[in-house]
């Protein structure tokens, strides 16, 4: 069967769990920015978890199937719509061939994640299906999908309808939303005054906010250590000898607006890092839309490990109850 | 030298040999993230060195933080010890200097640089302080470079020019980085040069372009079927200058399958190019002019 696209959306791609492994050569892993959301609709449509779905950004695509199949639809919260009637989101449901599913506007989160029994079935690239636009490698074509595009999708049983997971597992974006960081890397770049501002500060989430990166505003304007800059590195005192980049690690062009790397992050420059969002708070920044109120919290290693395991707990839990 | 160790976030640790650039700080850079690699560490999962610096991630479920950190520090001495030499290849690149596509796109971004009032060329000339941007584009070229990292985006290359520190070009990156540079563009930013495998963002000055793909996804350029990522750290590049009529040759070439850049397997050992800069090149360059 194939998933006909009528209205791609805004910046629809193929995704799954990523390709970790080429991160030395300037290819990220990529995959879903939620990636608990991607596994959970994979999960409620019987797929392995890390099946390739679609992620939509803000607005919703139009899509006719060719077959019947189980869907379900998790991430921000947008009003789901099957040939018109509403449907309801992190619930499984089935789809008859000829059926066209839509969707409303975004009420709140960024993202969403579609799963199709069988799961999408284009070529994978270097061991994934994820989209690197960039690089023109996975996805459809290397590219987001674009209308008139037939997916394919893979053969699977269907499931029975209205599985689904108990609203306390899933995570929305609070206000103002909590994004904890561990500080190191170039942190020492900056004098004491300007790394508790950074904490102190109430964040804005930019325009300039997608895979690649979130950028924020709104916080003072961060002052540097003075020094000599070391040679090779560059004369403004944010450069530094260009290295590696972590995910979720926090730069600072120029000392005024903090990027955030996420999942297509460029994998290393010559601007210096602060220090990097925890592991368990990626997801979080996925469903973050521009102008979304942001504080950065300071924790230790411990606090970061915990929060981790918390969030493992909490896919165990989705495991269990989906069975 | 000092090597600094940090933790990026709860799955990364960062390893930067040095602060400043030098090809000493790249091979121990090199040489630890081999130490890694070969102690086969459960749980890490990816390794990436950079020009004075590497990070290697993790995953602390299966490894504590500070357990993969008393392991990679263990691996510290070893690398310091390691021999400074690899055998690798020289690569002749052909670059148009001055083409049509980068100065639209430079003085599209007029505002984000420095000096509105030149090319990037004219600035990196000037304050290098060459007095004309041909001289300049003579130094550019006139001595090989060393690849001292890959990455940015795919398969981008970082080089570092193979002469004594003060022969060494520097120039700033942009102001505000530019939300487009042409694919192929060859760049400049701190004392590194670079081509930019695909389109997309950049900060550095722009001087040229080469119509040699070194990223091809669907693997169809003739000398990327084995992989789609051209460089790799430690090869040897000497820009060739050309002009329209030789790019325009070169692209339909590439474009029917029968370009072969002209490359010769080479040694590269740091302590004898140190000793004498000008032979070792010298010879770099025999090797390449008989391939």
């Amino acid at each position: 069967m194939t998933l006909n696209i009528v209205k791609p959306g805004l910046a629809t791609s193929i995704q799954d769990l990523g390709r970790p492994g080429y991160f030395h050569l300037g290819i990220p892993e990529g995959g879903a920015m939620d990636r608990l959301a991607l596994r959970a609709a994979n999960m409620l449509v019987g797929n392995p978890e890390g099946a390739a779905c679609l992620e939509a950004v803000f607005m919703g695509p139009e899509i006719t199937f060719t077959a019947e199949a189980s869907v379900a639809i998790t991430g921000g919260e947008m009003p789901i719509l099957l040939d018109g009637v509403t449907k309801e989101s992190w619930t499984s449901f089935t789809v008859k061939p000829g059926q066209t599913l839509s969707f409303g506007f975004l009420k709140s989160g960024a993202r969403i994640y579609i799963a199709v029994s069988g799961g999408i079935a284009t070529e994978p690239a270097l061991g994934s299906r994820s989209t690197y636009p960039i690089g023109a490698l996975g996805g459809f074509h290397g590219r987001n999908i674009a209308a008139g595009d037939e997916l394919p999708v893979g053969t699977a049983p269907l499931v029975e309808e209205g599985r689904s997971t108990p609203a306390e597992l899933r995570r929305g974006p609070g206000s103002p939303t909590e994004l904890r960081v561990l500080t190191g890397l170039y942190w020492y770049r900056l004098t004491e005054a300007s790394g508790q501002n950074f904490f102190n500060d109430t964040w804005t989430v930019a325009p300039e906010a997608d895979r690649m990166g979130y950028r924020f505003r709104g916080g003072q304007p961060m002052e540097f250590v003075e020094r000599e800059q070391p040679f090779g590195a560059g004369a403004d005192p944010s450069n530094i000898v260009d290295g590696c980049y972590s995910y979720g690690s926090i730069q600072v062009p120029g000392g005024s607006e903090p990027i955030v790397l996420h999942r297509d992050a460029v994998s290393g420059g010559g601007y210096f890092t602060l220090g990097a969002v925890i592991s368990a708070d990626m997801d979080l920044i996925g469903q973050l839309q521009p102008n979304t109120q942001v504080k950065f919290i300071k924790v230790e290693m411990e606090e970061a490990l915990q929060a981790r395991a918390e969030r493992k707990a909490v896919l165990e839990m989705m495991r269990k109850y989906i069975g | 030298m000092k090597t600094r160790y940090s933790y990026g976030g709860d799955e990364h640790i960062y390893v930067e040999v040095d602060e400043e650039m030098s090809l000493d700080a790249f091979f121990i850079s090199l040489s630890m993230s081999k130490a890694v690699r070969e102690a086969n560490i459960p749980g890490v999962t990816e390794i990436c060195p950079a020009n004075a610096s590497f990070e290697v991630r993790f995953d602390p479920d299966v490894i504590a933080p500070e357990t993969m950190m008393a392991k990679i520090k263990e691996l510290e001495h070893k690398a310091e010890q390691a021999e400074k030499r690899l055998s690798t290849r020289i690569i002749e690149i052909p670059v148009y200097y001055q083409d049509p596509w980068t100065h639209e796109t430079l003085m599209r971004f007029r505002e984000r640089h420095q000096d509105p009032s030149g090319s990037d060329l004219d600035y990196a000339a000037r304050i290098n302080g060459y007095d004309s941007v041909a001289a300049f584009i003579e130094a550019h070229h006139s001595q090989p470079w060393f690849v001292s990292m890959v990455g940015f985006v795919a398969g981008l290359p970082f080089l570092y020019q193979l002469v004594e520190r003060e022969k060494q070009l520097q120039v700033p990156k942009y102001l505000r980085p530019r939300t487009d540079t042409p694919r192929h563009t060859v760049g400049y930013g701190g004392c590194f040069s670079c081509i930019y495998s695909v389109r997309g963002a950049g900060g550095y000055q722009m001087f040229g372009i080469t119509p040699m793909p070194i990223f091809d996804p669907e693997q169809k350029v003739s000398y990327l079927e084995d992989f789609m990522v051209f460089f790799k750290p430690g090869d040897i590049v000497k820009w060739k200058p050309i002009d329209r009529a030789e790019y325009d040759r070169i692209t339909a070439a590439v474009e029917q399958g029968t370009y072969a850049p002209r490359i010769a397997e080479v040694d590269f050992d740091l302590d004898a190019f140190n000793a004498d800069m000008t032979g070792f090149n010298a010879k770099l360059m025999e090797a390449l002019n008989d391939a």
